[in-house]
């Protein structure tokens, strides 16, 4: 067996993975934040914040999708091994992965029912760069407004719809469902 | 030589009695940990009216480990229980049996546990013979 | 409304303390070890597995010494720790023809092949108490015999089922819902209601499936077959690609067969209803077939003649004793403000009534 895709785990599970949880919770209430995400060590070409964040919110339980050149072998090993995740259409994921075009069109993905308006995905779009901030956001979380990037737009119907977390090497951001974008 | 499968092996190890697993195994081998012992869960499943749709019936404690060997193997272990030396012992043994050694750690492991284990269904299926009931009709009832 | 309301912290701890001590009870007497707990209280211990929905004989053991003995509390203490476990996977089903049979009895097949083996049972006892408990001593070997080779025991419904006289279980590999992961949504499919009476209380279900004995919901059930013994649990490894056999649990099955006249939808034959518990649990086991049976009404055509087991809202809400307990017990807790809020009310609609009857006067 190949022994790179059951590398590169958290080495203290419960300390990274709170950790991890709190950081993403902290960009996740904070629009426009970014913050540093590390100690998992994926194959390429999974960032480390991606692949922080999905050890820390995938399990068996989460249905994950790998879309574009993330859907590769050792991908697929490496987050089976560590999380159990199951590997599914887009139109089935709990939590996707991808970068921004691969991901699009966002419509295949669910954003929940009034019922339960958490029965949604969650995307991670790893970006290949950090652009220019090209959009104002309102919203909770923000005191009066910020500035930051949005790869592009996404679909909402408040409370539904999808929440994104933005990652490129060890950084990390998010845009939740709530948050008001105007593009500049 | 064994014929034993990798699946069969590690059906035994994981159903052994700890304490004898660790005689039988005695000093533990070097070897890092690629996922340290954890414990866990597993939703056991069973069937309506025991051939049809799946069901949840409860969860079971369980305890898996992975980890390598100096020699390069890799072992896994998914053992019933909260015993985290237990699973590493049991991973031990798994990768023990994919390597040049595995005639003798059969002999010296696995098969005695294999024993264990047909003393013990053996002890419990002859106390269940004894309770075998023949009823006999006695009066057929009249319509 | 709830306000909060502080203080008692040196109360509590004290209770608790108290309550530590009066767990271990006289230090004269010997301490149970959970091992002590285990293999002499095993039914105990079953009933705490069943019901707390967690396979562990050790775990389920130092509940219920931690609890004294209220099996309740133990449950309670079991699901609370289950729920810090992750969920590593699911088995694949548990295949209950090749269980090791420490049990298998059928009501209403006289030879069924494979025989019928009482095993440790209660049957046939005459509950009268065993003084001879009172002192400690040796338990003479249980007597064995000679066995032949190890046999498959089929399911003694299965020979019914190939003359067409019972309905099918036809299998099926879809992934059942899960009620510990989903909110219960209604109308609720058979494998949900399984889970959810599985995991139930036994007194509970009990009562209910009594209830359709006694006419609530009759259905006219035997028992065709009931075992205990253990089954392999296996898993599919991901990381392997092939499955496992991860350990062996003890569970009690049941199999009813129940008569059945036939209905718009389906012909007269007999129908089944069935129990699938962790452990020796035989009494919640055929409870939980009765009960199945009787809420399956709808599937099968049969109407619905009112009785509490066959709602399955109100089985499916009132049957996990820990909800209850939750639920209940609360109000027991300091509700001081709403008290005293329906104390102004009452205090007022009184006023008022006494000052317009002086009025009328």
């Amino acid at each position: 067996m190949n022994i790179q895709p059951i590398s590169g785990g958290f080495s203290d599970a419960p300390r990274q993975s709170a950790t991890a949880f709190r950081s993403v919770l902290e960009v996740m209430s904070r629009p426009g934040k970014t913050a540093v995400l590390s100690g998992a060590k994926p194959p390429a070409p999974l960032s480390i914040a991606a692949g922080t964040a999905i050890l820390t919110l995938a399990d068996s339980n989460t249905p994950v999708h790998l879309a574009g050149v993330f859907d590769c072998d050792a991908l697929r090993q490496w987050i089976t091994f560590h999380t159990g995740a199951p590997l599914v259409p887009a139109d089935e994921a709990d939590l996707a992965i991808g970068h921004w075009h691969d991901l699009e069109p966002l419509d295949r993905f669910r954003i929940g029912s009034p019922e339960y308006p958490d029965r949604s995905s969650t995307l991670i779009v790893e970006l290949h760069d950090w652009p220019q901030e090209n959009a104002r956001l309102t919203g909770p979380g923000i005191k009066t407004k910020t500035l930051a990037f949005v790869p592009g737009n996404r679909p909402t119907d408040f409370p539904l719809g999808l929440d994104l977390i933005m990652t490129m090497g060890e950084r990390i951001s998010a845009l939740p469902r709530s948050t008001e974008v105007e593009f500049l | 030589m064994t014929t034993i499968t990798r699946r069969d092996w590690m059906g035994v190890l994981a159903r052994s009695a700890p304490a004898r697993l660790a005689h039988l195994l005695g000093a533990t081998p070097q070897h890092s940990i690629l996922r340290n012992p954890e414990i866990g869960a597993v939703m056991v499943r069973g069937r309506a009216g025991a051939t049809g749709a799946p069901f949840n019936l409860g969860e079971m404690t369980v305890t898996r480990c992975t980890l390598q060997l100096e020699d390069g193997l890799i072992g896994h272990a998914y053992v019933q229980g909260r015993d985290k030396a237990h699973a590493i012992r049991a991973a031990i043994v798994d990768a023990q049996m994919q390597g040049p050694d595995a005639n003798d750690i059969f002999a010296r492991i696995v098969s005695p546990l294999l024993l264990d284990e047909n003393v013990r269904k053996a002890a419990i299926a002859s106390k269940a013979a004894a309770t075998k009931v023949e009823f006999f009709t006695m009066v057929r009832g009249v319509d | 409304m709830y306000v909060a309301v502080k203080g008692g912290e040196r109360a509590i701890e004290n209770a608790h303390a108290w309550l530590a001590k009066e767990r271990r009870g006289d230090p004269d007497v010997p301490e149970l070890s959970t091992a002590q707990i285990r293999e002499q209280m095993a039914l105990a211990v079953n009933r705490v597995m069943a019901e707390g929905s967690l396979y562990d004989p050790d775990l389920a053991a130092l509940a219920i010494k931690q609890a004294r003995g209220d099996l309740i509390e133990a449950i309670f203490l079991i699901r609370a720790y289950r729920t810090t476990l992750p969920r590593l996977m699911a088995s694949t089903p548990v295949d209950t023809a090749v269980m090791a049979v420490t049990r298998r009895i059928s009501a209403t097949f006289k030879d069924a092949p494979g025989g019928q083996i009482l095993g440790p049972t209660f049957d046939y006892t005459h509950r009268l108490l065993d003084f001879a408990l009172l002192a400690e001593g040796e338990v003479p070997p249980a007597p064995t015999a000679l066995t032949g080779p190890a046999q498959d025991m089929p399911h003694i419904l299965s020979f019914l089922d190939r003359d067409g006289l019972i309905e099918r279980a036809a299998p099926s590999d879809e992934i059942p819902p899960d009620l510990t992961r989903a909110p219960l949504e209604l109308p609720a499919d058979r494998a949900l209601r399984l889970q959810a009476l599985t995991r139930g209380d036994e007194g509970f279900v009990l009562g209910l499936a009594y209830s359709t004995q006694r006419g609530y919901g009759r259905n006219h059930a035997f028992v065709g077959e009931l075992r205990i013994g253990t089954c392999p649990v296996e898993v599919d490894i991901p990381e392997l690609g092939f499955a496992v056999e991860i350990g062996e649990i003890e569970l009690t099955e049941c199999e009813t067969v129940n008569q059945f006249t036939g209905s718009k939808s389906q012909p007269p034959q007999f129908t089944r209803g069935y129990g699938l518990t962790f452990g020796q649990t035989e009494r919640k086991a055929i409870s939980m077939a009765l009960v199945d049976r009787a809420l399956r009404w709808r599937e099968l055509g049969e109407d619905f003649t009112g009785a509490p087991a066959q709602d399955e809202e109100f089985v499916l809400s009132h049957c996990d004793n820990i909800q209850a307990t939750g639920f209940l017990e609360h109000i027991k807790l300091p509700h001081y403000v709403d008290f005293q809020a329906e104390l102004e009310l009452i205090r007022s609609v009184r006023a008022a009534a006494f000052a317009s009857r002086e009025a009328a006067e």
